[in-house]
């Protein structure tokens, strides 16, 4: 599903003492079964953006659409049942949102909200919970039981189990150790691949911009202030430190290595560039 | 939806009222809500909204604030005085239909009720917008000194208060959190019967608990980790100073409840 984002404004609380500016005049698109990654510091209105992608928030002024459903201020809450069915939001820390005596459940109780029948809704929970890779043996287990990361992939699995066309992440690998988020990462891409979502992923990790993203979104003070591809975003280096950005690890070993003597025709942002790049420069083995 | 309620809520600032002593504030707050039973005729409750007004003017907060604020209160409120005003029997009847009646008591009652209730949530909403949770917590401690005499836990007391105050707006958040992620997973809070609106608040309630739990066990562990002893006579980092503008706003209120006690008698 492709996302269009029209002049779109957002205050929180207008006319109150906690007024405050949410998103202001943003503009953008997202092709279908695309990966959009959205960067910028913390409070530049990331959260905010995506949750207008599934009528969780409603502009204040501007349009949002997603396929064909048009989003405006005037959008009244009974119409965004099958947008909140078609956007699937996996919001910050989801495992606070598990609340059912089982993990099977959990996964279930989304498809069950969205009209499937009981038997349905239990495949669909157990395909899920499947692609998450979460072992049968749990699905019977109280979600309380589970270790923070087994608790995350179930919650995942409650988003994914209503089987939604577009994916939204909202750092959904923050709290995890190095080893989970790698994990995690991939299991997005696959499922992606797999089920030829649209991914919208909210991250402070810029290697996973750089490995995954086709296009990269970054957000300052509620402005989108640059869009593009990881190459265009990261082309600047002295641009992005001064958003309070950093460099994927790839380009910031590279850029030690350009003071060594090293050349690169473009900035390498992923290992493999890297690696193709530097082939060549290095010294022949044996010297 | 959940951050429209204002009762409850506090807005820093630096009015006359946010800088009034807490004790005095809380004393007088309760003292407002008992005089506003005294209301009977229509010159009383002028008299009463009157001054209900110009405590909000010097809260420097606008008008239309307190009204939307407290708008999702006023159906509690009519609520209420709608049971009033078909349970009360006496006066003319106006109509009546089985145990259900309308009288001129009635009306009376339901409209006095209205009225107070009003007033109430007025007052209560002025005072937590204008003063600190734990300056509430502090004051509420110093009142409360005397029942040691009993040996009434007062320092815990305090303490209680003082975490649950402390933990309202971040529980409302969390709340407010979770019913996005439920209503993404196709939740209506807002749509339905009652039976069905009473179902979707389990999704919302339980999470919230356990998250709460769990925020309380790590209050203990910290605490507890940093040698808090209730107990013990524990010095204090705000002190408590009665100034002149706290006498001058109990002189104020007792020329209120004059004033009040006059009108009533006209
Ligand atoms: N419920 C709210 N009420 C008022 N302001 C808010 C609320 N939620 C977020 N904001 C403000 O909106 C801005 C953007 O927040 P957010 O979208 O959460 O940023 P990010 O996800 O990039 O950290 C911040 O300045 C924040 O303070
Ligand atoms: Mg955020």
């Amino acid at each position: 599903m492709a996302i269009t984002f029209d002049h779109v404004n957002y205050m929180y609380q207008p006319n109150s003492p906690f007024e405050a500016v949410g998103l202001s005049d943003v503009s953008f698109t997202v092709p279908s079964e695309s990966f959009t990654a959205i960067i910028g510091h913390t409070g530049s209105g990331k959260s905010t953006l995506v949750q207008h992608l599934n009528g969780l928030l409603k502009p204040t002024s501007g349009t949002v659409t997603v396929d064909d459903f048009q989003l405006t201020a005037k959008t009244t809450n009974k119409h965004l049942k099958s947008l909140h069915q078609h956007v699937g939001m996996v919001f910050q820390f989801p495992e606070n949102q598990l609340f059912d005596q089982t993990v099977e459940r959990d996964i279930a109780f989304g498809p069950l909200n969205f009209g499937f029948t009981n038997e349905e809704a239990m495949s669909l929970a157990h395909q899920a919970a499947h692609d998450v890779g979460l072992p049968d043996e749990l699905l019977n287990r109280s979600p309380f039981e589970l270790s923070g990361g087994q608790m995350r992939r179930v919650a995942i699995a409650g988003v994914l189990a209503s089987q939604p066309r577009v994916l939204v992440l909202d750092e959904p690998t923050a709290g995890l150790d190095p080893r989970g988020r790698a994990e995690m990462m991939a299991m997005f891409a696959k499922l992606k691949a797999d089920q030829q979502l649209t991914v919208i992923l909210v991250t402070h990790q810029m290697d996973d911009v750089a490995d995954y993203a086709d296009q990269a979104l970054v957000m300052a003070h509620s402005n989108l202030i640059k869009a593009g591809t990881p190459a265009e975003i990261f082309a600047d280096p002295e641009w992005v430190k001064a958003q309070q950005l950093a460099l994927p690890t790839a380009a910031n070993f590279a850029q030690h290595l350009v003071t060594r003597g090293f050349e690169f025709d473009s900035l390498p942002l992923t290992a493999e560039q890297l690696a193709m790049q530097l082939r060549g420069q290095l010294p022949k083995e044996g010297r | 939806m959940l951050e429209q309620l204002t009762l409850g809520r506090y807005i820093p600032g630096h009015s006359w009222l946010h800088r009034l002593d807490p004790r005095a504030k809380l004393v007088l707050a309760c003292y407002f809500i008992v005089i506003a039973f005294l209301t009977t005729n229509w010159l009383t409750y002028v008299l009463m909204f009157a001054f209900i007004g110009g405590v909000i003017f010097l809260t420097g907060l606008s008008f239309s604030y307190f009204v939307r604020g407290i708008g999702p209160l006023i159906w509690l409120i009519v609520f209420t005085a709608i049971l009033q005003l078909l349970f009360t029997p006496g006066g003319h009847i106006y109509w009546h239909w089985g145990i259900l009646m309308i009288t001129s008591t009635g009306i009376q009652t339901s409209t006095a009720v209205f009225l107070r209730f009003l007033l109430i949530i007025t007052m209560a909403t002025v005072l937590t917008l204008t003063t600190a949770p734990l300056a509430i917590a502090d004051g509420v401690e110093a009142l409360l000194r005397p029942l040691r005499v009993i040996h009434f836990p007062v320092a815990q007391t305090a303490l209680m208060l003082s975490v649950a105050l402390r933990f309202v707006p971040t529980l409302l958040d969390e709340a407010q959190t979770i019913m996005n992620a439920q209503r993404a997973r196709g939740v209506e809070f807002n749509n339905g019967g009652l039976i069905k609106r009473l179902r979707a608040i389990v999704p919302l309630l339980i999470p919230l608990f356990v998250g709460a739990i769990g925020r309380a066990d790590d209050l203990a562990t910290a605490m507890e980790s940093r040698g808090y002893q209730g107990a013990t006579n524990r010095t204090r980092y705000r002190v408590l100073k009665w100034h002149n503008a706290d006498t001058i706003a109990v002189v104020v209120i007792l020329v209120l409840n004059i004033v009040l006690v006059v009108l009533r008698h006209m």
